[in-house]
């Protein structure tokens, strides 16, 4: 007991950890999906990148003189880890993942005194400091062999791709019939002159590129119901997001269906259902109120629309969700919900008059 | 059933209310003993009324009531007054408390009742006097005296009387075993407290897991036969905290009581069945509140159940009749597991608020496992029942951005514990917010003591001023009379010796004269401010609830700076008098405009 009257007697039994098991067990769909069109490069991903979250957690509590147990069971770090390992381009090398996890949970999380003080997504500084620094690595995704397709990597030329042996300092060095371009970088990259219509018709992508992501983009969709049913996220973020990147969508696409993408091809390609329900929902970074979270989430949508079509980025979910971040002080200023007992809700922050004698 | 209201939020917390419901309610043996605490309600402690060694009879006044919100304590057993001394209370802090303590031998019990009276024959103020003679307060568990509250009617208009028989929390079932068995009686208690309020109407909520006090309820209501006062009884769905007073009146009369404010704001007094019945015992029988129903519950209680047990009754006492294993005994708690306290001995005595008593196991009542970093998941939002941001005040009040706290309406939280119940992090959130609360309440106690000491010197400046000027316009008066035909002029000039001549310009009578009726005006304002302000915090005060030892600093300050603003106007007045007097000897073109005004 402290000394502090404790008032609580009666509780519930749900606790961060279990929570983050949740959050853990609803990502398997999505992270299933992948491996079975991607193979078994995404495991790896995923697995070193926990296993490294986890290593990087206790390293720096060492550091810090503050006791392991409890903060490694809340299992966060597991779930930075499991989440930048499920965006990174199957196979990624080792070392790629070691500095996106250092960037995630060294710098983004730690140093701004652990679970629940970050103000931006850890797995996301992680993912746009890669992206950043290593452009031609983040984005070559191999084509969909499946699981352990006779043209997938063997568990071999993962080893030696993961340890680096066969690529370059920056990554970028893999056989050709490695490389491929997610269907948004395709779509991104077609010739001006081009209609939607030819493009397709051209086959740009290997067979099957984007019937896998659409499985991925519904496997994510799987666990995110099973978070939404387990009421472990809202469903603010996640539909207003989406609603939002359906709007613009749909907005441009009746403009100009040749050179944009319509509604179900943003959603269905790219990180946007993944993004909108394991990324941008991650509690600590994103906004509070309810409302709040509607105007955050719908602030991510656009910008991942306004990345994708003006940007330079092919897929704009981590950007997006860390500007977003920057504005998540802001928006819970100005979306606290009305108390009881007032009449409006209070707006902002307010200097306090001290020589205010009329206050009651 | 009536159709109900929502609040927002709101939890489920598991119902142990079965164990307690299952026998009737007994009285509880006579005690040897009972130690009566002053302060067993809002307000300031009563004050002792009887000395160690005398004899009292039960129903004796032993305390009476000190200052606006405070209630009569009364002897609860024959016997005789032991000590009046400091002994450990029911207290959050683990304080001591004076108490009168009075030893019986457990046999005799002589009742001193006061005459019966009919309510409905007898005049407002008689009933009204009785309710205060008879030391009855909230039984709920805030104690806030019935008849402080029976008198709302002269500063608002009340339209509806609610019953809250809600009783939300887990465990409790005073209420509903209360209206089980005298259900008729409570609802002549709140037909008594309607006609003292002139509220219309009576609306009973209550939770939809108390089947049996509903059906007594409605039999009770049958039984009434057409009268001139509507009932209402609304049963909804349970849901904590729907017995809070501002969650109920949402929920049934879709009425917000404003921030601050109390029920009685949107016409509404809330009464706790118990309450209501002893208010109408007082009346009726003219028995003062010497007693109250206390559930008794608990797995390490062999025979939990409900209890009449007098006041002052140690509680171990209680629970050992009631079966108490104290090697099982891992946690006492008194009220219920979400709002309740938890007490550090047995031998504490049983007050006018304690509704339940839970003598916990230690799996029944785990401690609190560790408090693990905020992540901001808004399960706490979710469950507020006030609409707050629970998470941004744990933030500012841990952060100690106390403004910040207001700004997001710290003062709005009930403390209902719902938002610590859900959280997934088990922060104490409460404990944080009682904590910010305390500190805030402190930083103000501190600019209130500031503020008073400069307002008692201004008072004091003022006084000597005041009387300064009095001298000089006595003196003034007699040189007039002395040396009629001597030119006054020098009159102006002397003013200038005075202590304190504020806005007093000694150029000309004329400019003088005029900047002291500006002085004058600007004084009589700010005794009209401080009037009105005086009046509203002695009306708001009263049910603020909280701090009420503080709201008595406020109220002294305010009436300090009442005093200071009228010796202010005295003095202008003062002042005012002996110019003129000396114009009158100058006169000016303005002295007879000067009069006419």
């Amino acid at each position: 007991m402290s000394l502090m009257h404790q008032s609580q007697v009666s509780r519930q039994p749900a606790e961060t950890g279990r929570v983050m098991g949740w959050l853990l067990l609803a990502t398997l769909p999505g992270i299933a999906a992948l491996s079975w069109h991607f193979g078994l490069g995404v495991l790896s991903n995923v697995l070193l990148a926990a296993g490294l979250g986890v290593g990087l957690e206790a390293l720096v509590l060492r550091l810090r003189r503050r006791s392991l147990r409890p903060v490694l069971a809340d299992n966060s770090a597991l779930v930075t880890g499991v989440l930048l390992g499920a965006s990174l381009p199957p196979g990624t090398s080792l070392w790629l993942i070691m500095v996106g996890m250092v960037a995630a949970i060294v710098v983004a999380k730690q140093l701004y005194g652990g679970l629940g003080q970050n103000p931006f997504n850890p797995a996301m500084v992680g993912y746009a400091l890669l992206l950043i620094s290593f452009p031609a690595a983040m984005t070559q995704w191999s084509a969909p062999h499946g699981l352990l397709g006779p043209e997938g990597l063997s568990p071999g030329d993962l080893l030696t791709r993961v340890i680096g042996i066969d690529t370059g300092l920056d990554g970028s060095l893999t056989p050709d019939a490695w490389s491929g371009a997610t269907p948004l970088d395709a779509f991104k990259h077609k010739p001006e002159a081009l209609l939607a219509s030819e493009f397709w018709a051209t086959t740009p992508l290997p067979e099957g590129t984007q019937a896998a992501w659409r499985d991925v983009a519904l496997a994510w969709l799987a666990g995110g119901a099973l978070l939404l049913y387990k009421r472990l996220i809202g469903w603010q973020i996640p539909l207003s997001m989406l609603a939002a990147m359906g709007a613009l969508a749909t907005l441009l696409y009746a403009v100009d269906p040749s050179h944009h993408g319509s509604p179900a091809f943003h959603w269905l390609s790219g990180a946007a259902v993944f993004g909108a329900f394991f990324i941008a929902t991650d509690p600590v970074s994103a906004a509070t109120s309810r409302k709040g979270k509607l105007y955050y989430g719908a602030g991510i949508g656009m910008l991942v629309m306004v990345i994708r079509e003006a940007g330079a980025y092919p897929d704009a979910v981590a950007f997006a969700v860390l500007l977003m971040n920057f504005a998540v002080p802001f928006i819970d200023y100005y979306t606290q919900p009305r108390t009881q007992g007032h009449a409006r809700p209070n707006r902002g922050i307010k200097v306090v008059r001290l020589d205010d004698e009329e206050a009651p | 059933m009536t159709k109900a209201f929502d609040f927002p939020g709101g939890i489920h917390p598991p119902a142990r209310k079965a164990a307690a419901t299952r026998a009737p309610i007994t009285p509880a043996a006579l005690p040897r003993r009972v130690v009566l605490p002053l302060g067993q309600h809002r307000g300031q402690p009563a004050e002792p009324c009887v000395a160690v060694g005398e004899r009292v009879a039960t129903g004796t006044v032993v305390a009476r009531a000190q200052g606006l919100i405070s209630a009569d304590v009364h002897a609860s057993i024959t016997g005789e007054v032991i000590a009046i001394e400091t002994h450990p209370v029911a207290h959050p802090g683990g304080l001591e408390e004076t108490c009168i303590v009075i030893e019986g031998n457990g046999i005799e019990d002589d009742w001193a009742w006061m005459p019966p009276l009919d309510w409905r024959t007898s005049d407002a103020a008689t009933l009204k006097a009785r309710l205060a003679a008879s030391g009855v307060v909230g039984l709920g568990g805030a104690g806030f005296p019935t008849q402080v509250k029976a008198r709302v009617r002269e500063r608002h208009a009340i339209d509806t009387l609610i019953i809250n028989a809600a009783e939300c929390e887990p465990y409790i079932s005073a209420d509903d075993m209360t209206l089980r068995e005298h259900a008729a009686e409570v609802l002549e208690g709140a037909r008594l407290m309607a006609h003292l309020s002139g509220a219309g109407r009576i609306v009973i909520g209550i939770e939809d897991d108390k089947p049996e006090a509903a059906t007594a309820l409605n039999t009770a209501i049958a039984a009434a036969g057409a009268e001139s006062l509507e009932i209402t009884l609304k049963r909804f769905p349970a849901r904590y905290p729907s017995g809070g007073e501002k969650q109920l009146i949402k929920r049934l009369l879709d009425r917000e009581v404003p921030s601050r404010g109390l029920p009685a704001d949107v016409g509404v007094l809330c009464h706790n069945p118990g309450t209501l019945r002893a208010a109408l015992q007082a009346v009726r029988d003219g028995r003062p509140l010497i007693s109250r129903i206390v559930t008794l519950t608990g797995e390490a209680l062999a025979r939990p159940g409900n209890v009449e047990a007098r006041l002052g009754t140690p509680m171990g006492e209680l629970l050992a009749a009631a079966g108490l294993d104290e090697r099982r005994l891992a946690r006492l708690v008194m009220g219920g597991p979400m709002m309740g306290m938890e007490l550090a001995r047995l031998d504490l005595p049983l007050v006018k608020s304690s509704n339940c008593l839970i003598a916990a196991t230690l799996e029944e009542l785990p401690p609190p496992p560790a408090e693990q970093p905020c992540i901001r998941c808004g399960a706490c939002e979710e469950a507020c029942p006030a609409g707050l941001l629970p998470q941004q005040l744990y933030w500012f009040a841990k952060s100690r951005e106390h403004d910040k706290a207001e700004l997001f309406n710290l003062f709005d939280c009930i403390e209902c514990g719902a938002c610590s119940f859900v959280c997934p992090s088990h922060i104490p959130l409460v404990d944080y917010y009682r904590a910010a609360k305390g500190e805030i309440r402190a930083r103000a106690f501190e600019a209130h003591k500031a503020e008073h000491a400069r307002h008692r010197f201004e008072f004091r400046q003022a006084r000597l001023e005041r009387e300064a000027a009095e001298k000089e316009a006595r003196r003034q008066a007699r040189a007039q009379a002395n040396k009629r035909p001597r030119p006054a002029a020098a009159a102006p000039t002397r003013r200038q010796e005075q202590p304190v001549s504020s806005q007093a310009s000694p150029a000309t009578p004329d400019a003088d004269l005029k900047s002291l009726r500006i002085a004058q005006a600007a004084a009589k304002a700010a005794v009209r401010k401080a009037e009105k302000v005086l009046a509203r915090v002695s009306q708001a005060g009263g049910g603020q609830g909280q701090g009420n030892g503080q709201s008595d600093g406020e109220l002294a300050d305010l009436e300090v700076q009442l005093a200071t603003a009228r010796e202010n106007l005295a003095a202008v007045e003062a002042r005012l008098a002996a110019a003129r007097g000396a114009a009158h000897e100058a006169p000016s073109p303005d002295t007879d405009q000067e009069r006419s005004s």
